[in-house]
């Protein structure tokens, strides 16, 4: 991709996102869970960014903000230009088709007394003026497009297994072909089969349509193929952005390095050699996160400096940003480029191919 | 794992029927298993094939109607579950057998507290008082591995990310130390250092306790690294079983067989475009008299809409649900 060609579709700057802790009988605000503590990325239109982290860092949090499911703490987002930080519900409304979200919850987020068509369609009743009669038709190409069968369209949503509830939410979300979605572990439900039958079909359409997806995903091999450029999170932050084959061939942040080391491979034998690198030390809290570096409790390589300083997120010399004393400080320059024990090879083309469509 | 080992749980001639109003639906047909001390038993297979219906078959944990479990048998403890009341039951669930929803945030109970819902089985179960019970509850907490884990007993379920949920549902399962634990994706919602983290603990509690596991995923890369079988469901019945091994180097079923070639990788050559099986599975409106991959299968022959395949051996503790003789290994591709 042609870094002139770039045009940010989502900007974010500063975003922050804090739950209040209450106590006591009156609900008394005694701190702040900090789930998103300072974020700023750009989502450039027609790449998929990949957000990645351990589980509770805030990865939902922050895609929920960033489409204004929640009115946020602080901080400001772009969309297509337009400030939409701190616009109202009604002004929100209109945005919508434009925006949507696959949730992680597949369960929670499908009401249960709506069929099917009823809960996939709801988006075209409320949003597109159409025919029933091409309502169904919509509603049809929709089901054969996440592979659930036509013949489910009247049934509801307890009827189904975990997965197919999932390509339920993924149906909704495509209904009125929004430019921007954030795919919130779209596939975490599905085998492998259908895993790769969704994200082909994400794929089709960003190649179609020219669409933009935020996919918040917990396995690294599916983001590693369906991402353009990767931001790792840490609680409430993001320690690493880079294209995608540079953050799995060459990982800069310790955090990164140990995420990659810990993916297991199908593969019985080399299950039993693999070599992690085994976090220790506590987990932080982000209703108290540690002073210095967020890491530095269970950093590998921390530094005097790390427990004393937080590290700026900051374009590393290979490229990408990454925010550790590691690659910032002078002489250490290729401190992490080893790319840790189980660094993949890079491969010689870079490119994603959107397989043979049009 | 001594082959000769007398099964904690066995199952036989499962099946389960959901009457709708479409219709009756076959979800699951025929299906048998045996699980010993101290075994994990990974489950596979392709969405909607029966996998959660299965289990909780077992437990009569599907509300009935429109469930019914037509006929089988599950062995536990001496004791024949399907025939046992709903009070003796609730005694197994919890107790003896610790049950892990894949349903994290339908399973929780929105209007407690999660401290809550972890102490109400030590409670009830295992007779700790309410301060033990709380201590108790912190400790497992933290065991999977949620910071704070004693201030945070008094959060509500949405207050916990997708992940710390589906911990919670796995704290709950363990609190009673069970026998047997069937772990439904139970770490779908998991980062790797964290799913990590969670499989070294069940490890450790095989090894103290010789805690027998049954645990669902469509993560191929787990099941490598924890089971010792592998079950490989399709269409409501059990294609497959195969020592875990043999699953990859020699799988039998052209269903297995399909199901590796679709994993990514995060190491080595990233493809293009991800392989898929072609199709749908058939929906189950009536017991499957041929064998239900036939219509995706590359290998299907006239006999197989003749005749659903029984399981038959095929090679050490390998048995296939299939007509067609698989060449041995895994590369010959189809197609
Ligand atoms: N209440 C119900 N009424 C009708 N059909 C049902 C009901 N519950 C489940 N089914 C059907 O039973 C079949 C088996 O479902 P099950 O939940 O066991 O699948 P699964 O293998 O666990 O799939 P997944 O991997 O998606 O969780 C599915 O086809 C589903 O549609
Ligand atoms: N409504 C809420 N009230 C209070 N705390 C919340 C709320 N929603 C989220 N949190 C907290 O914010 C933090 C981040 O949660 P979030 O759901 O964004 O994590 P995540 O990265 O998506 O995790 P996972 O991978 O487990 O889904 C967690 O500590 C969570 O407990
Ligand atoms: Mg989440
Ligand atoms: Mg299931």
């Amino acid at each position: 991709m042609a870094e002139a060609a770039r045009r940010p579709l989502v900007e974010v700057r500063g975003l922050r996102m804090y739950f209040p802790i209450t106590a006591g009988l009156f609900r008394r605000k005694v701190g702040d869970v900090k789930a998103v503590d300072d974020v700023s990325l750009d989502i450039f239109e027609g790449e998929t960014l990949g957000l990645v982290g351990e589980s509770g860092c805030g990865k939902s949090t922050c895609g929920r903000a960033i489409l204004r499911l929640y009115d946020i703490t602080a901080g400001s987002i772009r969309l297509d230009g337009v400030e939409i930080g701190h616009l109202g519900q009604a002004e929100l409304r209109r945005l919508r088709p434009r925006m949507q979200m696959v949730f992680q919850d597949p369960q929670a987020s499908l009401n249960p007394r709506m069929t099917l068509a009823g809960i996939i369609g709801e988006p075209l009743v409320e949003h597109a003026r159409m025919t029933p009669a091409g309502r169904l038709e919509r509603i049809y190409a929709l089901m054969d497009a996440v592979g659930l069968n036509r013949a489910f369209a009247n049934r509801y949503p307890h009827e189904f297994s975990g997965g197919q509830r999932q390509r339920i939410g993924i149906a909704r979300a495509l209904a009125l072909n929004p430019g921007f979605i954030v795919c919130d572990e779209p596939i975490a439900a599905l085998d492998v089969s259908i895993q790769a039958q969704v994200v082909n079909l994400l794929e089709e359409l960003q190649a179609r349509f020219g669409l933009t997806y935020l996919f918040i995903s917990h396995d690294l091999s599916m983001v590693r193929h369906i991402a353009t450029r990767v931001a790792v999170m840490y609680l409430g932050g993001i320690v690493e952005i880079a294209d995608r084959d540079m953050l799995y061939s060459a990982p800069l942040h310790p955090y990164t390095q140990a995420l990659l080391s810990a993916v297991p491979e199908p593969d019985p034998e080399g299950e039993s050699r693999r070599r992690r690198i085994i976090l220790v030390g506590d987990v932080p809290s982000p209703a108290r996160p540690p002073a210095g570096c967020r890491f530095s409790t269970r950093c590998p390589r921390v530094m005097d400096i790390c427990r004393r300083q937080a590290p700026e997120l900051l374009p590393a010399a290979a490229g990408g940003m990454v925010a550790c004393h590691l690659h910032t400080l002078q002489d250490q320059p290729t401190a992490g480029r080893t790319g840790g024990p189980r660094a993949a090879p890079r491969e010689p083309s870079g490119q994603i191919q959107q397989g043979e469509l049009r | 794992m001594p082959d000769g080992a007398a099964p904690v749980l066995a199952v036989s001639g499962l099946k389960t029927v959901f009457r709708t109003r479409g219709g009756e639906i076959h979800a699951v047909n025929d299906v048998g298993f045996r699980l010993r001390p101290g075994e994990l038993l990974g489950v596979v297979g392709e969405s909607g094939s029966g996998k959660s219906v299965t289990m909780m078959s077992l437990l009569g944990l599907l509300p009935s109607p429109p469930a019914e479990v037509r006929a089988g048998v599950v062995l536990f403890d001496g004791r024949d579950l399907l025939k046992l009341a709903p009070e003796e039951l609730r005694g197994v669930r919890g107790g003896g057998i610790g049950f892990i929803f894949q349903d994290p945030m339908t399973s929780l109970n929105p209007v407690f507290t999660v401290g809550f819902q972890i102490m109400e089985p030590l409670r009830r179960h295992m007779g700790l008082d309410r301060r033990r019970a709380a201590a108790r509850a912190a400790e497992l907490l933290d065991l999977v591995g949620i910071p704070d884990a004693r201030a945070r007993l008094a959060d509500f379920p949405h207050q916990f990310s997708g992940g710390m949920r589906q911990r919670v549902m796995i704290a709950i399962a363990l609190a009673c130390d069970p026998r047997v634990l069937i772990a439904d994706e139970p770490t779908t919602a998991l980062d790797v250092t964290i799913q990590a983290q969670i499989l070294e603990l069940v490890r450790d509690l095989r090894r103290k306790l010789g805690m027998a596991i049954i645990w669902i995923t469509h993560d191929l890369g787990v099941i490598a690294g924890i089971a010792d079988r592998v079950m490989v469901m399709y269409a409501g019945q059990v294609v497959e079983e195969a020592p875990v091994a043999a699953v990859f180097a020699n799988p039998r079923h052209p269903y297995t067989r399909a199901l590796l070639e679709t994993i990514p990788h995060v190491r080595g050559q990233r493809a293009p475009r991800l392989k898929v099986i072609e199709g749908q599975p058939p929906i189950l409106l009536a017991a499957p008299a041929a064998c239900p991959f036939r219509a995706r299968c590359a290998h299907a022959m006239p006999r197989c809409a003749a005749e659903n395949p029984a399981l038959r051996a095929a090679g050490t503790g390998h048995a296939v649900a299939c007509h067609w003789d698989a060449p041995a290994g895994r590369e010959a591709r189809h197609g």
